[in-house]
């Protein structure tokens, strides 16, 4: 069985956030009804991205809302509202991502909610949280990333800021909005109370970077420094990051610079009889311009039966033929109810040995409406 | 109430993603007790960044490691085993990150801790899952960066791949471990039964790239490729999606009209009328807005787009964000003491319960300082 059979949950969340919170959610075993405004839907929907179109709407939308339903309901309306606070009397739990104070302006805050539902667990993510002077602004990824300092940590030292190359934060915002929303239901369960869980994108970045940001706090002020080249982490010392090779990458995550001049026979090493610090750009250098002399494969020959830390620097077609990959069944068929259908990856959580697929693809707008109505409002 | 209120975890995990997400089921209410090899301890404690340490352990394993107890025990002692049996006996959750078959041999493996505790929430973190050629491969952060495909997302398209500069795979990990043994413990509140719950780096460091993998499934196995020019944000999206340099300070801009921002910045952007040139021509367009953006400051630029509605912010670093007002107003610090009376100022839960922020004065323990408490508890 899935843990989360029998849960309803009414999603009002748009775009990323929100909705991967939900999806979790529902391939955990949740019955999961997305509300949709009716012509338009969730902008997701339409935020294309590198111009892939499948099935008439965004790859990142199909992503994000498979094994979902979808409920296009105009709750501006006050009778199509009084319609919705019928399916949300029967939900255990409600959740949005709009901005502070829209829930609030069209009669669903937690407490409207609240005397429709009495122990209704009720997510909100926001962009700032609900208090701070920026609570109206854009709650979106890349504004986040840069207001919260994430984007001087990756790269090298000369790159300027080098925001992480997808939504970090959003995704972030949407396990953390999860586990609260888990935890509410537990106590639920076990104590029959609702509650409101609130998480912010901004909170989110912050524990994100909880080692550097704390690191920060405790270094007197000093702003972490990347190295000049095959930086991987602001904080740690040589050889920590990715060299190129004759062939392709290899990644060098820890070693003693000693043993590693001599399992590379890199004589130029032995001037650094230590792991030093401060020492890190020069060591990095000798490292990268002795790692180009020879494959990939060479180094991983001698690396890895000597147990230092390395691996090859794969893209998605050589991950993708790699057995280690393969023994994940990590991707699966998805079908939508017109027939279209597509592959995607599955939930990275197993439960007594149980993989959660689901073979539900994303749902057309407002393609549940019928049965909706049907088995919570006009019953 | 928290949520967790009242239920023990045990966590034999260590380093950084099962300690992570042991410092989130704290912060949700539950007890978690450290089981640590005596006298040293969890091997991060001596694992320090820049050389800095609270006590006898580092400040990272202090940041960790935050509103736990700790109990000491060495697993191949068999004294000792009798211990932590009896401990798993009391608890109602454990959790660890040895690699595949560590557990077997000490005989605490989950069908082994079933009969002691059949009721028990078994959780596992593996780098690669427990089958196939990578099983016993080091289950390290930049390693799986590396393996999945992760490093060609960020930096520009003449670079070297380029990492995220945080243990992401580790941390999203952590994450979903949590998930994970929430969602066990409402399987366990139905059936009454124990649960195994196992997640692993690689399959989260995947999940991470749900949107750009499902792309590339879907897109003729097209590789995702980044923009090549500085301050490039994201290999799937079209201008003016990125950072950019102004005469003092940098400036994001993120998904919008890009006809409606030319005409605010006053650049004549119309030969790119048709929208699907944003995507194919993102490269000359972002320098055509670098050219001009370096004109003002990032003050500047800021008061002219927002008040247009255009999404855009500014680049702070952390002495910047530390002074912002909302840090204060937010409570996004928190300042923890250990039991010698030393304190240390941290980040908090990111989650909010009730309207309550799920804060903790409490620091990181030392090696088995909760030891005696503990035995008196539970196992006398």
């Amino acid at each position: 069985m899935k843990p989360l059979e029998d849960y309803l949950i009414v999603d009002f969340s748009q775009f990323l956030s929100g909705p991967s919170a939900s999806l979790r959610l529902a391939d955990l075993g949740a019955r999961v009804i997305k509300i949709e405004k009716p012509g338009t839907g969730d902008i997701c929907r339409t935020l294309y991205t590198s111009d892939l179109i499948m099935n008439g709407e965004s790859s990142v939308f199909h992503t994000i809302n498979r094994n979902k339903e979808s409920f296009a309901i105009d709750f501006k309306q006050p009778s199509e509202l009084e319609k919705l606070k019928k399916l949300l009397a029967k939900a255990d739990v409600v959740m949005h991502n709009f901005r502070p104070g829209v829930m609030e302006r069209v009669g669903l805050s937690y407490d409207d909610v609240k005397k429709i539902n009495p122990n209704i667990i009720y997510g909100e993510i926001s962009g700032y949280g609900t208090k701070s002077e920026l609570r109206d602004l854009p709650g979106q990824d890349l504004l986040l990333q840069s207001l919260t300092a994430l984007t001087w940590l990756s790269g090298n030292q000369e790159d300027g800021p080098v925001p992480m190359g997808l939504s970090i934060v959003d995704m972030l915002a949407g396990a953390h909005l999860a586990q609260g929303i888990l935890a509410a239901l537990y106590r639920k369960a076990t104590h029959n109370i609702g509650a409101v869980v609130q998480v912010s994108m901004l909170e989110s970045s912050f524990d994100f970077q909880f080692e550097t940001i704390t690191t920060f706090f405790n270094d007197g002020g000093e702003l972490p420094v990347r190295t000049k080249s095959n930086n991987a982490h602001a904080y740690l010392g040589a050889p920590y990051g990715i060299y190129k090779t004759k062939n392709g990458y290899l990644a060098l995550a820890m070693g003693s610079i000693p043993v590693l001049a001599s399992l590379l026979k890199c004589d130029a090493l032995l001037q650094f009889p230590e792991n030093k610090f401060g020492l890190r750009d020069e060591i990095k250098n000798i490292l990268a311009e002795h790692l180009q002399t020879q494959d990939t494969e060479f180094w991983l020959n001698i690396l890895e039966p000597a147990d230092i830390w390395c691996a090859k620097v794969l893209n998605y077609q050589q991950l993708f033929s790699e057995d280690g990959f393969k023994v994940l069944d990590f991707t699966q068929q998805v079908e939508m109810l017109d027939g279209y259908s597509y592959k995607t990856t599955r939930c990275p959580i197993k439960i007594d040995g149980e993989i959660f697929t689901s073979t539900k693809g994303s749902p057309k707008l407002g393609q549940d409406n019928e049965r909706i109505i049907k088995e919570f409002i006009d019953c | 109430m928290r949520p967790l209120e009242g239920l023990v975890v045990l966590e034999f995990c260590q380093f950084l993603a099962g300690p992570s997400a042991g410092l989130k089921l704290a912060d949700l209410g539950a007890r978690v007790i450290k089981i640590e090899r005596p006298v040293k301890g969890e091997a991060c404690r001596q694992l320090s960044i820049k050389d800095l340490f609270v006590d006898d352990s580092s400040l990272l394993f202090h940041t960790i490691n935050r509103n736990k107890e700790s109990f000491a025990a060495d697993l191949k002692n068999p004294d000792d085993l009798v211990l932590v049996k009896k401990l798993i006996a009391k608890a109602d959750i454990m959790t660890h990150n040895f690699r595949p078959g560590v557990m077997e041999k000490i005989g605490l493996a989950f069908d082994d801790t079933l009969t002691i505790n059949p009721k028990i929430i078994y959780g596992t973190i593996t780098g690669y899952g427990d089958k196939g050629p990578w099983a016993n491969k080091p289950g390290q952060d930049l390693l799986l960066q590396s393996l999945s495909g992760l490093s060609w997302l960020s930096g520009r398209k003449s670079q070297e791949p380029v990492p995220f500069g945080l243990a992401v795979a580790d941390l999203m990990c952590g994450n979903h471990f949590v998930q994970g043994i929430l969602a066990a413990l409402l399987k366990r509140a139905k059936t009454g039964k124990g649960v195994l719950v196992e997640v692993s780096l690689l399959e989260s460091v995947l999940d991470v790239q749900f949107e750009a993998i499902t792309s590339y499934l879907n897109d003729g196995g097209q590789q995702p490729e980044r923009g090549d020019v500085k301050g490039s944000a994201h290999a799937f999206l079209s201008a003016p999606y990125g950072v950019y340099q102004t005469q003092e300070g940098y400036l994001s801009l993120a998904m919008g009209d890009l006809l409606f921002i030319g005409d605010a910045l006053e650049i004549d952007l119309s030969k790119y009328a048709d929208k699907a040139l944003w995507f194919s021509k993102r490269d000359e367009i972002r320098e055509l807005l670098s050219e001009k953006l370096l004109t003002q400051t990032a003050d500047y630029w800021l008061n002219l787009l927002q008040q247009k509605g255009i999404w855009c912010g500014k680049v702070l670093n952390y002495k910047e964000l530390n002074n912002q007002s909302f840090v204060n107003e937010l409570e996004l610090k928190q300042t923890v003491q250990n039991s010698a009376g030393e304190k240390m100022v941290t980040t908090r839960s990111p989650i909010q319960l009730d309207g309550e922020i799920l804060g903790s004065t409490k620091a990181a323990p030392k090696v088995g300082e909760d030891n005696l408490a503990i035995h008196e508890e539970f196992i006398r």
